[in-house]
């Protein structure tokens, strides 16, 4: 699209958006440079503040353990949201109208409630009842509210990737003898889980992300480790600077993967493959 | 559930100003929906120029922004830039911290704006600017008169998922140290343990009863408005 808003420049053309490129570089670039000078006159930019994150023990002591619980929370989310979503997206695909519709209240009802809501409540839930040991709660609250929030997601990816698969694909596996229940799990499912792929890469950065809620019901995760460095050294900029370096790099590898999953397996499927994450429309009542 | 716990409940709520809170978190959503629609719209119109450098630093900015989690950036605004820089937004700790936190809501927010505006200006069939192109028109009268226009009735639908979004995110300003609605339940709870469920659920549905219809009206906008093609 974005192509065709302008020509192909001609020589008076080119000259001039020469000319616009430099001024435009000069702006962005003067943004930067006064950023630069400001934290500079702080003395922000003091090699004492950065030395830290050259030192091993800085990483070996506080941001690789606040990295890996990080990744713990989220490989364990990743893997109770997809369950939960196979259920409920199952259940939203049911023929009975009782189960259609439990489904999704359920589905509907955890994608509108804040993930830090849910945390908090099971921090501080789990606590009361004593059902875990008590350095674990943490973990558990923070699994409990990803899981509840990306599993609803994947529920609906579930519903619409089978919906979006085209009306042959069912009627194939009628005409060869199949029930419902057998087309849906070795026809329609399976091809719908192929296109959901891209979208479950995408996700997986949005959990990351939200694996930082943690940090405010006392997770030890990469953020809560940046603020103990920050704290130690004096520079919780920096070291908050560093974490999100961490987070961008990891979350921008998954988003180039899940384009890549688009790509490459839009052959293996009758339904569409988008990276796109999916959305949050709000359609109660569609059942 | 004995008779008595719905009396509990309801003299515990009675005992905070639950609906302030929410206020609070409105008050955030809205002001940081303005600056991040602003600065999103901005951002994207960078991002379709003809210029390589606005391209750059559009895209920059989203990958940057769009990566990281948003309690970073909440804690980044709050504890580092007025914490140990001592960048102040207002008169008073909570002044300030709100405006912070409005700020850190705001600059993450614009990003998924750009992303909801762009995802409009492809739903405008390339005919559209290439009829504007013939009459003459350069880039900005193109993406003024003819794509922009178009383009937002198209990202209605992305938009209404970008504020859904940042109402729930609000909550997030507990981080920022923002009494609004998650750490008044957490007091709540602290002080109450008995009726825990309870207060949970009011609050989970406090949530629901302002995202639903947000959902629905942005739903129904978007078919409404959407361009007949």
């Amino acid at each position: 699209m974005s192509d065709v808003l302008f020509d192909a420049p001609g020589p008076r053309g080119r000259r001039r958006m020469v000319w616009i490129n430099i001024v435009a570089t000069l702006v962005v670039a003067g943004i930067g440079v006064f950023v630069l000078l400001r934290l500079a006159e702080k003395g922000q930019l003091a090699a004492s503040l950065w030395k830290p994150f050259v030192q091993a023990s800085t990483w070996t002591d506080y941001l690789l353990p606040g990295l890996k619980g990080t990744l713990e929370a989220a490989a364990l989310s990743i893997v109770a949201a997809g369950i939960f979503g196979l259920v409920f997206g199952l259940g939203r695909l049911s023929r009975s109208r009782t189960v259609r519709s439990v489904a999704g209240l359920v589905v509907e009802f955890f994608r509108a409630v804040p993930v830090l809501l849910m945390m908090i409540f099971f921090y501080l839930g789990l606590n009361q009842l004593k059902l875990v040991s008590p350095q674990d709660v943490p973990l558990v609250a923070v699994v409990a509210g990803l899981t509840l929030y990306n599993g609803s997601v994947f529920a609906e990816l579930v519903r619409s990737g089978v919906h979006n698969l085209p009306r042959g694909q069912r009627e194939a596996a009628y005409a060869v003898g199949l029930r419902r229940g057998q087309s849906l799990r070795a026809v329609e499912v399976p091809q719908a889980l192929i296109a959901m792929l891209p979208a479950i890469a995408s996700q997986l950065v949005v959990i990351l992300k939200d694996t930082a809620l943690g940090y405010i019901v006392t997770y030890p995760e990469l953020l809560d480790a940046a603020r103990r460095v920050g704290a130690g050294n004096g520079n919780i900029l920096q070291s908050l600077v560093v974490a999100a370096l961490i987070f961008i790099v990891i979350n921008y590898a998954l988003t180039r993967l899940a384009s890549l999953l688009a790509r490459r397996l839009g052959g293996r499927t009758a339904g569409r493959t988008s990276a796109a994450a999916p959305a949050l429309t709000v359609d109660v009542g569609k059942g | 559930m004995h008779s008595g716990y719905l009396d509990d409940l309801g003299t515990v709520l009675g005992q905070y100003d639950v609906l302030a809170a929410f206020w609070v978190n409105i008050q955030l959503t809205v002001y940081a929906g303005i600056i991040a629609l602003v600065l999103g719209t901005l951002l994207a119109l960078m991002r379709i120029s003809p210029v390589p450098s606005l391209r750059w630093a559009g895209s920059t900015y989203v990958t940057l922004l769009r990566n990281t989690p948003l309690t970073i950036i909440i804690v980044f605004f709050v504890l580092g830039m007025w914490g140990q820089l001592g960048f102040t937004l207002g008169p008073d700790f909570p002044t300030n911290f709100f405006r912070l936190s409005v700020l850190g809501l705001a600059v993450y927010h614009a990003a998924f704006v750009c992303e909801a505006v762009r995802s409009g200006v492809n739903t405008v069939p390339r005919g559209q600017a290439e009829a504007a192109r013939a009459i003459g028109l350069g880039f900005w009268p193109t993406a003024r008169l003819v794509i922009l226009p178009q383009a937002f009735r198209g990202a209605v639908a992305p938009l209404g998922n970008v504020l859904i979004a940042l109402i729930k995110n609000s909550t997030v300003a507990a981080a920022g140290s923002v009494a609004e609605a998650s750490g008044l339940m957490r007091e709540m709870i602290e002080n109450s343990s008995s009726v825990i469920l309870g207060i949970f659920l009011v609050f989970a549905l406090g949530f629901v009863v302002i995202v639903v219809p947000v959902g629905l009206a942005t739903t129904a906008l978007s078919r409404r408005w959407a361009v007949a093609r």
